[in-house]
């Protein structure tokens, strides 16, 4: 069932699954086109919706969960993957932290489904947008929103040498500084997200000149009151920070 | 590059500094120099002496950085930017070995940097300062990087001399500035008509051979006393160094340290920007490409990090520095006190990048000002 | 061509794999070149950069006897790059370096009396050292041991603990804060055994190497009972990295502890060891 030829060391098994998200992670796979030539010589895509409708079954070596946990339905689903899979990692800010669809967290779901559903009953939803974190155990993370596909790549890579990734904790600002870029805090005055952000994206917006919008979420052990104060100097108002 | 007293100075036309950059690429060096770029002045390479900050100055102060007009016809006006010469021998990032398998074995080969001529005009006497620091880092320890010194090897450094200081230096505390006075191939001074040129070097008096210089008029180097000495007695921050070390030793414990921790972003940029901070990690990284028949290969590399980083004093489950006051403490101990026991020198020159380029403006010349007072 | 990198690793082969528990296990390796092993001649307390090719490097003790062809690590699995070096056995191969940083002083100990305290898993840079006075028993005067573990599996190399116990003029002096039904030793933290080390405060050298609270209440202890500073010697822990000096993660104040240390006299370290955050 491997589907190497024979010889071949056996390849690893890959499964992507979707669960609350857009999909725009599966994408940064997707596009990792001159990569995947050569890495199917190495792993085997065996479940992958969004590449092929043909899917084999488990278990799995390596699995990239992306969305997050929404209704009962996908609660139980991500416990299946879990068993399925050797090693699980959750790509995407969804699958890590809950995704933007997390802010329901905050709100009465049941009012909201009435704002937007004529037959609200027929819908079978979860209160809440959970991590894929809080229903099983993840062994390890990317994040961002989307993902990095070198990121990615280098966790496929360090799978095929049984090792787990090493991807960077720290802020924004040091990939930043490191490309030589100029602060946009510090010279324009925007408000860049930048210092309390976990790196990851190569410093996207600031070497463009753009204040950083913190789609890799937070770093560790970030000091958002900090920038918050700084950013209330620059200009922004309470209604601009959350 | 020698510390011999530089020859007396010569007078280069300001019409005549591209053939400055001129003799440098025809001696095979790549020309940087100061470049406006993003708001700010940042080293970037120079083909033409239009490209530099024409009639620009800066305004900096704690977290801010602004360029503005200066109503002149100077060149040489901003004093720094973010960028130093760090870049340029320390790299941001650097691939130091390739390793392949081999049989049951492995092959580790060292990747020799590629590092060609370059020449580097408009750096400051601070600059000067802490690319010695470096040097002694570096070169002058049991294990000299190879990597550092084929860089070194290869720079040709014009400096120019600091007639004005940004509101955030603070080289005449720290005996660095505003005058370069070794280190150089080539230091000038901006006048009006033109520029004062001095060799530092026989590199330097080589390429001054190559320049149409006239010899400099009393009156102009009158001037240039003037400027440096009005520079010097102008400049408005400060730092007390005659009780460094011991009096960061003896407040370890100071309340300050919480204080400044609920201000610091913790994100590094400081040591970043700082021209001496020289923290890097290393770590392998799989080569992304078709991998060989034998398996896959990587690379060893190392990139700038920062005591800043949670990570960077994590043991295991342990993590000797885990509040941000305690990595605030660590560097400003290490920048001003402990280096000076581990390399016998400053870790600070003075040059007020860290000030400037900090997100919330955190000043560490204040928060020195600050741990001398008693505690509350 | 310039000097050898002090970056390159050199391949070992391991030769025989021991495990102490799960989690803890010592690599016997071989240097595969012929003329690599006089560059690794050591002092027991010295360590090497481990390196798994294309993963990382840790920084590990050695912990065989300097006279000894073959070079001994004993490795806890903690994390990535030492959870692939769990996987390996005999005929693998590993890269080293080194080897780096200060040793025990062997040398200043001679015809001393020596004290030896370790605490938790952090015995195994100094069970080397231990093994090298029992085997030149002649210089050294009377060895006492004391060792603290959190739970009774923590304790490894028990029968080299046993071995030392029956040696003439050798004290051991072992204790756990969670005894089970089979420990026959000392219940309890081991800070409460240093009242009874005996010890002649003109003959004797103290070694250390576990959690700096320990040896915080160590030196408090044995230098109240007139032990001198300079005396006291102790194992550091911190980042290691580069192992050379360079890369400024294993700091402690003016110390890189990759090469000034890991082992300190108590005098050099003393003002900044205890501060919290360090």
């Amino acid at each position: 069932m491997s589907g190497s030829a024979p010889g071949e060391p056996r390849r690893l098994r890959l499964a992507v699954h979707k669960f609350a998200s857009c999909d725009g992670c599966q994408l940064q796979i997707l596009n990792l086109e001159d990569e995947l030539l050569w890495l199917s010589r190495r792993i085997e895509i065996a479940y992958f919706l969004e590449w092929s409708s043909r899917s084999l079954e488990g278990p799995y070596d390596l699995a990239l969960v992306e969305g997050s946990i929404t209704t009962p339905r996908d609660a139980e689903r991500i416990r299946q993957v879990r068993e399925q899979t050797r090693t699980l990692i959750t790509i995407g800010a969804c699958a890590t932290a809950g995704g933007i669809q997390a802010l329901r967290n905050w709100a009465d779901v049941e009012e909201w489904k009435r704002q937007v559903y004529p037959e609200p009953r027929w819908l079978e939803v979860l209160p809440t947008s959970t991590p894929i974190s809080a229903h099983v155990r993840v062994d390890d993370e990317i994040h961002g929103c989307p993902v990095n596909k070198e990121q990615v790549l280098r966790v496929i890579v360090r799978a095929l040498l049984g090792t787990r990734p090493d991807l960077p904790s720290h802020s924004v600002c040091l990939e930043c500084k490191r490309q030589g870029h100029v602060c946009v805090v510090v010279a324009r005055g925007l408000p860049c997200m930048g210092p309390v952000t976990r790196a990851g994206c190569g410093a996207l917006c600031p070497g463009l000149a753009r204040d950083c919008y913190a789609c890799f979420g937070p770093c560790d052990d970030p000091n958002p009151e900090a920038l918050a104060a700084r950013f209330q100097d620059l200009g922004l108002g309470a209604a601009d920070r959350v | 590059m020698t510390g011999a007293k530089p020859a007396p100075a010569q007078f280069l036309a300001r019409a005549d500094l591209q053939r400055l950059l001129e003799a440098l690429r025809a001696r095979g060096y790549r020309v940087m120099g100061p470049v406006p770029r993003d708001g700010a002045v940042v080293f970037d390479e120079v083909r033409s002496v239009d490209e530099l900050p024409r009639g620009l100055r800066e305004a900096q102060e704690p977290g801010r950085y602004r360029l503005e007009p200066n109503g002149r016809d100077t060149v040489f006006d901003v004093v720094n930017g973010p960028g130093s010469l760090k870049p340029y021998v320390f790299a941001p990032r650097e691939k130091l070995l390739q390793v392949e398998p081999e049989g049951r074995s492995f092959r580790a080969q060292e990747l020799h940097p590629d590092a060609p001529k370059l020449a580097v005009i408009g750096v400051r006497a601070c600059d000067l300062a802490a690319l010695s620091v470096q040097d002694r880092i570096f070169l002058e320890g049991r294990y000299p990087d190879s990597y550092y010194a084929a860089r070194r090897r290869q720079l040709f450094l014009v400096a120019v001399n600091c007639t004005r200081s940004a509101s955030t230096c603070f080289c005449v505390s720290m005996a660095t500035g505003p005058e370069a006075t070794q280190g150089f191939d080539l230091a000038l001074t901006e006048q009006e008509w033109g520029f004062l040129v001095r060799a530092g070097s026989a590199l330097g008096r080589e390429v001054q051979q190559a320049l149409p210089l006239t010899p400099a008029p009393e009156a102009a180097l009158a001037r240039e006393r003037t400027s440096l000495e009005t520079c010097a007695a102008t400049m408005q921050r400060k730092l007390e160094t005659a009780d460094l070390p011991e009096v960061l030793y003896r407040n370890l414990e100071h309340p300050r340290w919480h204080d400044v921790g609920s201000r610091c972003l913790s994100c590094g940029n400081c040591t970043m920007v700082c021209p001496t901070c020289f923290c890097h990690d290393e770590k392998d990284e799989p080569l992304l490409g078709e991998p060989d028949e034998a398996g896959v290969r990587s690379v060893r590399v190392r990139e700038w990090d920062s005591c800043f980083n949670r990570e960077h004093a994590q043991v295991y489950g342990l993590n000797y520095r885990p509040k941000i006051e305690d990595r605030y403490r660590q560097w400003l101990v290490h920048k001003l006190a402990s280096w000076i026991d581990q390399f016998g020198t400053s870790g600070c020159v003075g040059c007020g990048r860290c000030i400037t380029w900090c997100p919330v403006g955190i000043d560490l010349t204040e928060e020195m000002r600050a741990l001398r007072e008693p505690g509350a | 061509m310039t000097v050898r990198s002090p970056l390159l690793p050199e391949p070992a082969e391991i030769v025989e794999k021991r495990s102490y528990g799960p989690s803890i296990h010592a690599y016997r390796l071989r240097l595969l070149a012929a003329d690599a092993r006089p560059r690794f001649d050591f002092v027991p307390g010295q360590f090497n950069m481990v390196y798994v090719p294309g993963v990382g490097e840790v920084a590990i003790s050695i912990s065989s006897d300097p006279e000894e062809e073959m070079l001994e690590h004993t490795i806890r699995i903690v994390g990535r790059t030492t959870r692939v070096i769990d996987g390996l056995g005999p005929g693998d191969v590993l890269g080293l370096r080194g080897p780096y940083g200060t040793g025990w002083p062997l040398q200043e100990a001679r015809w001393k009396d020596v004290v030896v305290v370790t605490g938790g898993l952090g015995c195994a840079p100094v069970t080397g050292a231990i093994d090298y006075m029992f085997r030149r028993r002649a210089n050294y005067g009377r060895l006492t041991i004391v060792h603290g573990v959190k739970k009774p599996s923590d304790l490894i190399h028990r029968e080299r603990f046993e071995y030392w116990r029956r040696q003439e003029d050798a004290r051991v002096l072992l204790t756990t804060d969670e005894p089970d039904r089979a420990w026959r030793d000392r219940s309890g933290v081991v800070t409460e055994l240093f009242d009874e080390i005996e010890f002649d405060p003109s003959r004797t050298v103290l070694l250390m190497c576990g959690p700096e609270i320990m040896m915080h209440y160590a030196i408090q202890n044995l230098r109240g009972r007139g032990l001198a500073s300079d005396r006291i010697f102790l194992s550091i822990e911190r980042n290691m990295k580069c192992a050379v000096g360079l890369c400024g993660h294993c700091q402690l104040g003016p110390e890189f502890v990759c090469k000034d240390g890991p082992i300190f006299r108590l005098t050099r370290v003393e003002r900044l060891l205890f501060t919290r955050g360090l």
